[in-house]
């Protein structure tokens, strides 16, 4: 294996809080005689170790508050590791964020010659590619204004356009993609993919998973100030969802999020775990009744990662009114559903009901869940098949 | 010799072109919204200068022995701005960039060269007004001027020198604003600026000419303007007293220096 770019062993980050740091000559007069090691520490990072190879694109993911931006700005070398060392053997990009130095009274003209000096081009350098920088950026006949009359997308793209100049081994880049438009994103991930191309390793915080997959090799999941996963993008993204989303149970009677009088239950769930591209999902269940009843109607409603209701029906919707049931019947239900589902987690919601669905015998939240895997990656509520052909007219 | 070159080019490139971008902004910057724009640079200390020569020279009669008084009074009271705006601008400087320092990994010594880099385009303006007025008032010049150099860099060193000690103080007390403000509005009555020493009885002189600033001052009236200024030489009988002075710049000039980078690695943290 080749030698790695970038080779993190043991680091540690430590920051002192601001409110017990001696700020003023009176604090440290009036506390020179204390035990100044009472200090309350705060740990961002614990025992970091990874390597990152040449042209490796690598997603840092993790919660806000565990340590991301640390990492990244002892990557950068703007922080010290309090211990452990890191060693960078490449021309590192000297910032992380887009528009850093960006001053609002100055002109976008101004401000474009400021910030490549930020990334180190001389005047004259940037003279050079000054007409390349404004027209990738769209900004033609706005350069003269100050930058405080742009709007802010305006802003984000003569800083990305900027950005792009920079010619440097290693890109160390922190949520970039959190502001601008759909377009400008697109334009972003293009940059991205094009770097890719010329083997420009790339480190990279974000909190959009469908980033993680489409762009990176590999990604590092941070928790507690720690490496809590480190592997595929594939991997990494679902344990990072898992954090915000807990696996529901599958045993029946586990769940909390289970209410009704329970006069007929669920009793199995079955339901795969993956739902893959050709597969038809299949909801396999069993009820049993503990009373005697009049009319039953079964449901269910599947939810997708954010808790966005995607579809859901029930026997009474579907004009099937089943008849009663006495006291000790067991019933197998089967649902089908076709597969439409956009790539993700999605959770099942089941329910036993009346016909008016006043009564609730059994309603079960989160009672089973699945991962769709499909190929086409659309950021809608529903991926069903769809075909396309293109054919010239004579 | 060519690698020593080049490897000056490789550390040094960045750094530069950094600086030149910071001082060009921060010029930019100071007369931005301001009608008469950069003409400020030489209007404020013609202003200044006519208030004091009205009080000190009109009124108070203290210039009366020396020759060319108003324009001695000038370029002390600009060899004194120099002075006082990059220690004032130099100390606010890492804390001012705190949002530079968080964001991009460069030599933090960029920070207060920038603003020791402006004040010095000002001093440079101001000197052109001190040759205007020497042309009106026709003041004779000597061969001594040549000195003039190696005393505008002592004057560069020292307040450089202070400004990076002052400024990477500054990230971790916050009370050194107030007490550097108390301690310039002293300084400037210590300093022989609107009074020729000459004035102070030669026991006190001696003790104020050991101040880097008011030899400084001293010799650069000397050389530039009327040999009827009382120097270091004079008041010790020898010019090796300036061994001193020049002493005290070198002293806080490699203290400065090795506080500043031992400290620099964590001005991202606490600036």
């Amino acid at each position: 294996m080749a030698q790695p770019i970038i080779q993190v062993r043991g680091v540690c980050k430590e920051f002192l809080l601001p409110h017990l740091r001696h700020t003023t000559i009176k604090s440290r007069v009036l506390n020179m005689f204390r035990e100044t090691r009472t200090m309350e520490v705060q740990t961002a990072l614990r025992d970091i170790g990874f390597d990152v190879q040449p042209g490796e694109f690598l997603g840092v993911v993790g919660r806000n508050g565990s340590g991301k931006s640390t990492l990244l700005k002892i990557l950068a070398g703007i922080y010290m590791p309090t211990s452990g060392d890191v060693t960078v053997t490449g021309k590192l990009v000297p910032f992380i964020e887009l528009g850093v130095g960006f001053n609002p009274e100055l002109t976008g003209r101004e401000n474009v010659y400021l910030n490549g000096a930020l990334l180190g081009f001389s005047k004259s350098e940037v003279d050079s590619m000054y007409e390349d920088i404004v027209a990738f950026a769209e900004l033609e006949g706005y350069m003269d204004q100050k930058l405080k009359n742009y709007s802010s997308g305006m802003q984000v793209r003569i800083a990305f356009s900027v950005a792009t100049r920079a010619q440097a081994d290693i890109l160390v880049i922190d949520e970039v993609l959190a502001v601008g438009d759909a377009a400008f994103q697109r334009k972003c991930y293009e940059h991205f993919r094009a770097l890719k191309k010329s083997d420009t390793t790339i480190v990279f915080v974000t909190h959009d998973m469908g980033a993680v997959r489409q762009f990176c090799d590999r990604a590092i999941l941070l928790e507690d100030c720690r490496i809590a996963a480190d592997g595929s993008a594939e991997h990494v993204a679902a344990r990072y969802t898992e954090l915000f989303n807990p696996r529901p149970s599958v045993e029946p009677g586990v769940s909390t999020k289970r209410k009704g009088s329970g006069a007929i239950r669920y009793t199995r769930v079955d339901v795969a775990s993956t739902l893959f591209e050709d597969g038809v999902l299949t909801l396999d269940l069993e009820v049993q009744a503990d009373k005697d009843l009049d009319e039953v109607a079964y449901g269910f409603l599947i939810k997708n990662s954010s808790g966005a209701p995607v579809l859901g029906t029930n026997s009474v919707l579907k004009k099937q009114l089943l008849g009663g049931l006495n006291k000790g019947d067991r019933v197998r239900v089967v649902w089908t559903v076709p597969n439409v589902f956009s790539d993700g987690l999605y959770r099942v919601d089941l329910t036993i009901t009346d016909f008016k669905g006043l009564a609730v015998y059994d309603w079960w939240e989160e009672a089973a869940s699945f991962t769709a895997v499909k190929d086409e990656k659309t950021p809608y509520l529903v991926t069903p098949a769809t075909s396309l052909e293109v054919s010239a007219i004579e | 010799m060519r690698d020593l070159l080049k490897f000056i080019h490789d550390r040094y490139r960045y750094p530069l072109i950094l600086l030149g971008a910071m001082v060009v902004t921060d010029f930019k910057l100071r007369y931005q919204a301001s009608l008469l724009g950069y003409l400020w640079t030489l209007l404020r200390p013609l202003a200044i200068f006519s208030i004091l020569y009205v009080v000190f020279a009109s009124f108070l009669k203290i210039g009366a022995g020396v020759p060319y008084f108003p324009v001695y009074l000038l370029f002390g009271i600009v060899l004194w701005g120099f002075f006082n705006e990059s220690t004032t601008q130099g100390l606010a400087s890492l804390v001012g960039r705190a949002d530079l320092l968080r964001k991009i990994r460069f030599p933090r010594y960029v920070v207060v060269l920038s603003v020791g880099g402006s004040v010095l385009i000002g001093f440079v303006l101001n000197m052109l007004v001190i040759v205007l007025f020497m042309i009106i008032l026709q003041v004779p010049v000597r061969l001594e001027v040549l000195w003039l150099p190696l005393l505008f860099v002592e004057l560069v060193a020292l307040s450089i020198s202070l400004a990076f000690f002052l400024s990477a103080l500054y990230v971790r007390f916050r009370d050194i604003n107030y007490i550097w403000d108390v301690i310039m509005q002293a300084a400037f009555y210590a300093v022989p600026i609107l009074y020729p020493l000459t004035l102070v009885p030669a026991k006190y002189a001696r003790f104020l000419v050991l101040n880097p600033m008011a030899q400084i001052i001293q010799d650069a009236r000397y050389v530039l303007i009327t040999d009827q200024t009382q120097t270091i030489s004079q008041l010790f009988g020898t010019p090796w007293a300036r061994a001193i002075p020049v002493g005290i710049t070198l002293v806080l000039a490699v203290t400065s220096v090795i506080y500043f980078r031992r400290r620099s690695s964590s001005f991202a943290e606490e600036a």
